[in-house]
């Protein structure tokens, strides 16, 4: 009951966030925010995978490729005659859409979700840096494969997405990405995961099947890249495959461990500031890219633990903060 | 037959700069355990070097062997100093946090390796120049091997003897060998590892900017992003092998030269990025410590 509140109380806020904050704000500032929550989603899932359970995947572009790619092709091709559908019996155009694109991003999800579980089964066999580079090598295949396929465009790219993403959207895909997260690391499953990040003989030892929960967290963390990839699909309209080069990857990596590993609330701060972080530097143009990567050269120096480590913010750590006194009494 | 032959030709040739580019990553690998991301930049940042000191010597409207050389060493010499002070100011301060700190730092120091670049070089490609006038020398059966594939072929095997000379015969590689086995054992038997780190780096950058020039060579358009994908088939090179192995380092970069002559040959040229990676997944999947590497030993 009180989760169906909470529910109901997120949906109406982003509706009236969606509705009252898109005239105020020029296109520019909409898309920065819209490009943060996207960056917030791969983040937090990758942490699912990386933070949580310790496995180093470096192929988190290639699953977000995957689920952009299979969104759109479902929206152009079968989403797009629905809407129309609707619309001809009368059905509101935003309700129309949503539906449409609630099908088109949870099929890009499991497209995705599906390539992860063919990625966690080698994981069985694999462990460090090896699997890291298998991930690694499968992004880049999926992106050398869309190059090559024509039938979504290849290297021209993918024009005429229809563009149904609008800040509720993003809302409702990062609520519920670190809804699952928190979820999942109070749960039985989420120890488990945390177990075999700790020390994965010791959890073996213990009873926890180690292979189903690196999977499981494999598919998972797939599932929320693809949804953040139709998300991405459906906002800028068009899809190129260089958009999704392991370059992206890395970006994804270097949030979650400039957040700290396994920390929710550090990965979406630390997306919001790497997202943030090059448009603020605009300005001085030229040394833009220079100074993004001193940044996060000085610190990672610094702060080798991640911006909040393993460290939570939540409410009741705020409060907590701003009443020291009574929690000493 | 013919055409098969001259692809081979091509791939080792092609093969043996990868296997230059790997044993940087495989040492380093080998001794810091950590995947040094920047090193393909560092590829680049050579050819770079020699670039301009073809321009300075005046070797492009003159070319001569002896300059050829001297540039070779320049970008060598140069390279080895970056990687020096790579080593000194970004990797060191990390070096007793986490590994993925470590590889966060790694990323930030090639994005600025990149960035810087393509601040001072500027971003439009420019052209190397022909410091060896090309000409083709036939070998028989239809296959030609032209005098740069020879430079490359000779140059690298040379570098890589070398490089086997130092880790196998010189006090300095006895200690390079103890320090990856273990740095307290090797810290406690006298060796300074601090210092011997220092001097793999310094030796995987300037064969990285050996790799460079060579690659110049061949391929004149040079730019600042150049070094990410040879340097990331590269690394895949070195994991092929077995990671931290040497000998591996070589024979990886070789199959990967060779099949990727073979799919732009014989396949499609458009495929030519995902063949490295097919064959790494295929290959890990029945070796998972790599062609060379020894399956580590599990301690609980």
């Amino acid at each position: 009951m009180r989760q169906l509140a909470w529910g109901a109380g997120i949906v109406a806020v982003l509706i009236a966030v969606n509705v009252l904050l898109r005239p105020l704000i020029n296109p520019y500032v909409a898309q920065v925010i819209v490009l943060c929550g996207i960056n917030v989603i791969l983040a937090v899932s990758l942490n699912l995978v990386n933070g949580f359970t310790g496995q180093f995947s470096i192929g988190h572009a290639g699953f977000m490729a995957l689920g952009a790619y299979g969104s759109a092709m479902f929206s152009l091709h079968v989403g797009m005659r629905w809407v129309a559908a609707l619309e001809a019996m009368r059905v509101p155009a935003p309700l129309a859409e949503g539906a449409a694109l609630l099908v088109a991003l949870a099929l890009g999800g499991l497209l995705a979700a599906l390539a992860g579980y063919l990625v966690g089964l080698p994981s069985l066999r694999l462990r460090g840096d090896y699997l890291a580079i298998v991930t690694l090598g499968f992004g880049e295949i999926i992106r050398v494969l869309i190059l090559n396929v024509d039938a979504v465009g290849a290297a021209r790219g993918l024009p005429g997405i229809p563009a149904w993403v609008n800040f509720f959207w993003v809302g409702v895909g990062v609520a519920a990405v670190i809804l699952l997260s928190r979820h999942l690391a109070a749960s039985t499953h989420g120890r488990a995961l945390f177990a075999i990040r700790d020390d994965e003989v010791a959890a073996e030892a213990l009873g926890v099947d180690t292979t189903s929960y690196k999977v499981l967290a494999f598919v998972l963390g797939a599932f929320f890249a693809g949804v953040a990839g139709g998300l991405f699909a459906h906002f800028l309209s068009y899809l190129n495959p260089n958009s999704f080069t392991f370059i992206k990857s890395i970006e994804v990596i270097a949030m979650v461990v400039l957040g700290g590993m396994g920390s929710i609330s550090g990965a979406v701060l630390a997306a919001i500031i790497l997202t943030l972080l090059p448009e603020v530097l605009r300005p001085v143009k030229d040394y833009r890219m220079v100074i993004y990567s001193l940044m996060l050269i000085v610190l990672m120096i610094t702060r080798p633990g991640g911006l909040l480590g393993s460290r939570e913010i939540s409410l009741a750590w705020l409060v907590r903060r701003l009443r020291p006194s009574r929690e000493r009494a | 037959m013919p055409e098969f032959l001259q692809q081979l030709v091509n791939g080792i040739t092609w093969g043996s700069v990868y296997a230059l580019i790997a044993l940087g990553y495989t040492m380093v690998y080998g001794i810091l355990r950590l995947i040094n991301f920047a090193h393909g930049d560092v590829y680049m940042l050579g050819a770079f070097f020699a670039f301009y000191a073809a321009r300075i010597t005046g070797a492009a409207v003159d070319p001569n062997p002896l300059k050829a050389t001297g540039i070779l060493l320049i970008a060598m010499i140069g390279c080895g100093i970056v990687g020096f002070l790579i080593e000194r100011f970004a990797y060191k301060p990390v070096r007793r946090s986490s590994r993925l700190a470590a590889l966060i730092t790694a990323i930030g120091v090639s994005l600025l390796l990149e960035n810087g670049g393509q601040l001072l070089f500027g971003a439009d490609p420019k052209f190397f120049p022909q410091i060896i006038r090309a000409t083709n020398i036939p070998l028989g059966m239809g296959v030609t091997i032209s005098n740069q594939q020879i430079i490359i072929l000779v140059v690298s095997i040379a570098l890589m003897l070398g490089l086997r000379f130092i880790v196998m015969n010189t006090r300095a590689g006895k200690a390079m060998r103890a320090v990856s086995y273990s740095h307290t054992a090797a810290s406690l038997m006298g060796i300074s590892v601090d210092r011997i780190i220092t001097f793999t780096f310094v030796l995987g950058s300037m064969l990285a900017a050996a790799a460079g020039v060579l690659v110049a060579l061949q391929n004149p358009k040079i730019e600042p992003y150049m070094g990410i994908m040879p340097g990331l088939k590269a690394f895949v090179a070195a994991v092929l092998g077995g990671i931290g192995n040497i000998p591996g380092a070589v024979l990886g970069g070789m199959v990967m030269g060779i099949a990727e002559v073979m799919v732009v040959g014989y396949l499609s040229p458009t495929w030519r990025d995902a063949i490295a990676f097919v064959l790494l997944i295929l290959i890990l999947l029945v070796r998972p410590q790599g062609l060379l590497g020894q399956p580590p030993a599990e301690k609980v």
